[in-house]
């Protein structure tokens, strides 16, 4: 664990309870974008180069890009007087807190299981390619499925009903 | 040294010029201080060629509008980028009463700092690379990417309906030409196989004859370079695609509420990011650094670079002087139902280009479904659109 790390973690940390803590809307938004950001630089600590710039190009460049559209499509960026934050707060502190400790547990078992092999497998972005269409072709092709119906329910979802005559 | 021959000491003057500098530091230093003094280039080399271009571009449009442009600074006004600089460095700079401060301050910064590292994968000559990453290319689009949350936060941060519409129109814009941008780019990575910029260049830099082999001398990747350039105009918010910042209708966009050298900051980003995708297009379909003839090689690598992109911001400055403003529908029509469709086909027949071999018919095939297709697709829009001529209600 090196100085980069601690430096990075606490960034994407601090970014994370932002996005939680801050009442503005948009400032949440943002505050998400920076521990986006401290990821995507965690993947590249890691020499991950593929997963740190899609992780850039997807989060940053499209995911927070949505979740301010719709911020700003959806209602006024002034603050609601009665406050953002929900009243079953500790329940999703409870349920939280679970799903950290099953990963967590799951992580460190894994330790066990798989020891460490080799110091760090050199994985180029060809390797990931020909992984994703040939091993993994059936799942990629799921996805894309699974998003295309994504893609097509909201279009229906969004469109405007013609006015049919009733009979 | 004294074998090499001049050319080629030319060509690498400046990857020289920085190992002597770098030599005379401890040999533990020498990475990191190439490093600064690759990031130094960068950061001088073009905000020196925004600054000619500036002149170039406002006596070119003078030129095209039958005015003299600018003329009163220094000889045939050389210098109004100089009168220009101080005047941004010496104005105000005017916070709105509103405005959130803190993410009103940081929008000109993430801009220019997402636009400078786009610089540092782009190979502006043999060995001239900053970082030469195994996936420049998505380097590159990831921080394209971030700068349209600059745009965002400038005009949400300004608490001003012009900015606010000019944030809306921009990020709209950007990310419907940001898809063709990336799917015309993907061609080259299916032909090249790598995503490393230097392989891209390189793999394009062998002659048939005098002849180089750029991809832009293929069907596909013909098709692929007019929508790059159309997407890369409307990333840049550049005419006719310049609604984010349209004059007439909404001030300056999403910086109208941005003074003294911000205002600036936001100019030079968007310059910046001209050159960027100006040598991005380079770079994937011209060839990149190499010489358009195999007989024109002694001259440095650097030179056609630049050279290159030059030709590029001259079209650009060239096609704002000619065309008007599109509307925002037209704008969206065009990059959902025209140039997408047609780089998602452009996909296909690049994959056709791999397969079917060597030989001339799979240019026949490949020139065909893409000809077949523009004019198809071209005129059932216009068909739906009912142009004719126009009638007027007033005036006839």
């Amino acid at each position: 664990m090196s100085v980069v790390f601690y430096l990075l973690a606490a960034m994407t940390i601090a970014g994370g309870l932002a996005a939680v803590l801050l009442k503005q809307l948009v400032h949440a938004a943002l505050a998400v974008t920076v521990a986006f950001a401290g990821l995507a630089l965690l993947y590249l600590d890691l020499d991950a180069q593929f997963a740190g710039f899609a992780q850039i190009l997807v989060y940053i460049g499209a995911v927070t890009i949505l979740i301010v559209f719709a911020i700003l499509l959806t209602r006024s960026s002034d603050l609601p007087k009665e406050g953002v934050f929900s009243g079953t707060w500790a329940v999703g502190l409870m349920i939280a807190a679970g799903v950290f400790a099953v990963l967590g547990w799951a992580v460190l078992a894994s330790v066990r299981v798989v020891p460490q092999q080799s110091p760090a497998p050199a994985v180029t972005v060809r390797d990931i390619g020909n992984a994703l269409v040939g091993r993994y072709a059936l799942p990629l092709e799921i996805v894309g499925l699974l998003l295309t119906a994504a893609t097509v329910g909201a279009v229906i979802v969004a469109m405007h009903e013609k006015e049919r005559p009733k009979g | 040294m004294a074998t090499t021959p001049f050319s080629t000491q030319l060509d690498q003057i400046f990857v020289l010029l920085r190992d002597w500098l770098v030599g005379y530091l401890p040999a533990a230093y020498r990475p990191a201080a190439g490093a600064v003094l690759g990031v130094l280039g960068i950061i001088s080399v073009f905000p020196a060629l925004f600054a000619l271009t500036t002149v170039f571009e406002r006596k070119g449009l003078g030129r095209m509008q039958n005015r003299f442009g600018p003329n009163r600074v220094g000889p045939y006004g050389f210098f109004q980028p100089v009168a220009d600089g101080i005047k941004a460095l010496i104005k105000e700079d005017v916070i709105p009463f509103r405005a959130d401060g803190v993410v009103h301050f940081v929008a000109p910064i993430v801009l220019l700092v997402t636009v400078f590292m786009g610089f540092a994968v782009l190979p502006v000559g043999r060995n001239m690379v900053l970082a030469d990453m195994d996936s420049g290319l998505l380097f590159f689009f990831a921080m394209g990417a971030a700068t349209e949350l600059s745009v965002f936060m400038a005009g949400w941060s300004s608490r001003n309906k012009y900015s606010l519409l000019g944030a809306m129109r921009g990020i709209a814009q950007m990310i419907s030409y940001e898809v063709v941008l990336l799917l015309s780019a993907v061609s080259i990575v299916m032909i090249g196989g790598s995503l490393s910029l230097s392989k891209i260049v390189e793999a394009q830099n062998s002659y048939t004859g005098i002849f180089p082999h750029w991809y832009v001398f293929t069907p596909w990747g013909l098709a692929g370079f007019l929508m790059f350039g159309v997407a890369a105009t409307a990333e840049t918010n550049r005419c006719p695609f310049d609604l984010p910042e349209g004059e007439s209708e909404i001030v300056a966009g999403y910086f109208t509420e941005y003074s003294g050298f911000k205002f600036a900051i936001f100019f030079i980003g968007e310059y910046l990011a001209m050159f960027s995708l100006s040598g991005m297009a380079t770079t994937l379909f011209l060839g990149g650094w190499s010489a358009p003839l195999s007989i024109l090689n002694f001259i440095p690598s650097w030179i056609w670079f630049f050279g290159k992109v030059m030709i590029f911001i001259f079209v650009f400055i060239w096609v704002r002087g000619t065309l008007p403003r599109l509307r925002q529908d037209q704008l969206m029509n065009f990059a959902w139902k025209f140039v997408l469709p047609l780089s998602l086909v452009n996909l296909i027949v690049t994959a056709l280009w791999r397969f079917m071999g060597e030989g001339w018919l799979r240019w026949v095939v490949s020139t065909a479904i893409l000809a077949a297709f523009y004019v198809l697709v071209g005129r059932a829009s216009f068909r739906r659109k009912n142009i004719g001529l126009r009638s007027y209600r007033y005036a006839e």
